[in-house]
């Protein structure tokens, strides 16, 4: 029997609810954009110092998301557990919305958004920048060709080798997006090829934990949720993701403090950093791997719904304490210009950089975030990405 | 110095002319009044600076800039004062770098840094500006390619093409990029910027490309003309690739360092006695 699917018809008030909510931050994100782009950056805590700040945690965070969530259709595709077919096409729909959202924050924060076209006609292709450009296009339209093979029953045959085309692609653009930092050879926080996998583990972490909770909320507005063993099994993989992500993090903290050059940013993440220490330890390692590692694995609420998605939310709150502290903490170490001796000067070297963030661009992340939402819903009204009762209950 | 050596020639060429000799007595008699005044006043100069200073031998304005060429700069940090900042006036009243008040966002296109040797307390001071990397990592991550470098070495943004995303900024291992954050005034038609745009030393580009009027060397960056006149006279500027000027000599002849030689940018900035 083919699977059915239904569009999302929802009255619910928390349904109702939410959109405005989302819609109002999304206009007051397009509202900040325009205010940034009116005064110029100096109205964002973002300075010459610190030039990548708070969109660009969201930005990496959403395009993250969107690789990691559609692990959940190649769970099937690739993996071949049809169980989780049916929400293929969920899957594969936020993994759109969700890089979408994170594109627009990219490109709003940008010194010259209007030049959008520029970035699209002009490539360097010996930076990872450009990289990222071609394969953050190319990923939408090979998730929209793999969506094509879900809904055209004609094509249904062809769902496995576009779920591996979709496989290969969202690994190569994690791996280009850990690039970003990996090829940095002028900061002592980046420059390390441990960022690719630690990327490409990040996304799985953080797109499971996504779909656990967006998936589970979005398939209860359509009448259908997804079963809770489904999810209680996808807080398995999760878990597992977060291990290996807390190895992966371990082993290049580790590899830093044996180099004797990488001592100082060191001592900074992990002990004086201020802020960036307390995200490190009480944010990404004991909020984000700890805690998530211990319900799943340890306690009985790995095992219950309820504990699996509160489980998702400290996973996600760790993703965001880690991005921070690598894209922030990574820029607030002063350069060595000079290994071994002590530098000052007017524009702040050898010392730490500070950074505030404004309301502006926190407004800015927030409203990419609405508008990846807002698409997802907009896109289940008129489609129909979500399995309806007969098949969830035969399923 | 080049510059010299070829109007020397082109003055041997003269004497040894047919031309030469059907002039009468005394036109010969002032030719050599000439002669020995423009000699006079070459040793003056030499003596005064030309050790120091080799002054840019300019390409014609519509020619294209060359690899022949590679435009360097010597700093000699023990000629560098610590209080001194008379290269990085030149350079914001060049540019007209104005301030906004806000240290950390105003774009520095040249700065002074002081350094303290932590074991030894040994102190200098030197400025930092953009390094000219042969390898320049700017230009690698530039996403458009607006960062780029010229045949003669000279890394330039391209303020039409950059997009502002400030991947530059980052990867630049001397801090030596600035973004602009707000609208700017009063712009030298010479050095557009822009507010979004990014920014750096051009090793003033406007001037070593002009056309220098006739029997004159090209003009030299601000700084490195400022250093001169209100400075110690720190800085050398030449062609690194012309073993003749006083650049390559100084840097064939006493020992001088890239910073961050570990990165292996073969930077067109050296410095010495740091």
């Amino acid at each position: 029997m083919r699977d059915q699917y239904q569009e999302l018809k929802c009255s619910r008030p928390d349904y109702r609810i939410s959109v405005v909510v989302l819609l109002i931050l999304m206009v007051c994100g397009y509202a900040a954009a325009r205010y940034i782009g009116h005064h110029g950056h100096w109205v964002t805590g973002m300075n010459n110092q610190i030039v990548w700040g708070l969109p660009h945690v969201f930005a990496i965070l959403l395009i993250l998301a969107a690789s990691g969530v559609l692990h959940i259709a190649s769970i099937s595709s690739v993996f071949g557990q049809q169980a989780y077919a049916p929400w293929a096409r969920l899957s594969a729909l936020l993994s759109i919305c969700l890089l979408l959202g994170g594109l627009v924050v990219l490109v709003l924060d940008l010194g010259r958004p209007e030049r959008l076209m520029v970035a699209m006609t002009h490539y360097n292709f010996k930076s990872v920048f450009a990289w990222n450009i071609f394969l953050y296009s190319g990923f939408v339209v090979v998730v929209i060709a793999c969506l094509y093979t879900m809904f055209e029953p004609g094509m249904n045959n062809h769902i496995g080798k576009a779920g591996l085309i979709v496989f290969i692609w969202r690994l190569v653009l994690t791996s280009a997006t850990g690039s970003i930092f990996g090829f940095l050879v002028a900061r002592q926080f980046y420059g390390a090829a441990m960022m690719v996998p630690i990327f490409i583990v990040l996304s799985l972490v953080l797109g499971t934990a996504v779909f656990i909770l967006l998936g589970r909320i979005v398939s209860l507005w359509g009448g259908n949720p997804i079963e809770d063993r489904l999810l209680v099994r996808l807080g398995k993989w999760m878990a597992a993701f977060v291990a290996l992500e807390l190895l992966l993090v371990t082993v290049f903290h580790l590899t830093n403090l044996y180099m004797a050059e990488h001592h100082g940013v060191e001592k900074f993440i992990l002990r004086h950093g201020g802020i960036h220490t307390v995200l490190f330890w009480f944010g990404q390692i004991l909020t984000g791997a700890i805690a998530p590692l211990v319900m799943i694995y340890l306690t009985r609420l790995g095992d219950a719904l309820k504990g699996v998605m509160a489980a998702s939310v400290l996973t996600i709150a760790g993703a965001i304490a880690q991005l921070y502290v690598t894209i922030i903490g990574g820029q607030a170490w002063p350069l060595e210009l000079f290994p071994g001796k002590n530098v000052s000067s007017s524009f702040y070297d050898g010392v730490v950089a500070s950074y505030a963030p404004s309301l502006a661009e926190f407004m800015l992340g927030v409203g990419g975030l609405a508008l990846a939402l807002l698409l997802i819903i907009g896109a289940m009204r008129v489609l129909p990405f979500l399995p309806d009762n007969r098949i969830h209950k035969t399923g | 110095m080049n510059s010299m050596n070829k109007s020397h020639q082109h003055d041997r060429r003269d004497k040894g002319g047919p031309h030469c000799q059907s002039l009468p007595a005394h036109g010969a008699r002032r030719r050599r009044l000439v002669a020995g005044a423009a000699s006079a006043a070459g040793l003056y100069a030499a003596a005064k600076g030309f050790s120091l200073v080799e002054l840019a031998m300019a390409k014609s304005a519509d020619q294209a800039a060359s690899s022949l060429t590679r435009w360097g700069l010597l700093i000699d940090a023990a000629k560098c004062a610590s209080g001194c900042d008379a290269c990085v006036s030149g350079c914001n009243s060049e540019h007209n770098l104005e301030k906004f008040d806000r240290p950390e966002s105003d774009p520095q296109w040249i700065r002074k840094l002081d350094l303290v040797d932590r074991q030894t307390g040994h102190a200098s001071s030197l400025p930092m500006l953009c390094q000219h990397c042969e390898n320049p990592p700017c230009v690698d991550v530039c996403p458009t390619g607006a960062s780029f470098k010229r045949a003669d070495g000279i890394v330039l943004v391209d303020k039409h093409t950059c997009i502002g995303c400030r991947y530059c900024v980052i990867a630049c291992p001397y801090k030596a990029r600035s973004f602009v954050h707000e609208t700017l005034h009063n712009q030298k038609s010479y050095s557009p910027r822009g507010k979004g745009t990014v920014e750096s030393c051009t090793f003033c580009v406007h001037r070593i490309d002009q056309d220098p009027p006739a029997g004159q060397t090209g003009r030299l960056p601000a700084c490195v003309e400022a250093c001169h006149a209100d400075g110690n006279g720190a800085m050398v500027f030449g062609d690194l690739n012309d073993q003749n000027s006083a650049i390559a000599v100084r840097l064939k002849t006493r020992p001088s360092r890239q910073v961050r030689a570990d990165l292996g940018l073969n930077t067109g900035v050296r410095y010495q006695h740091v």
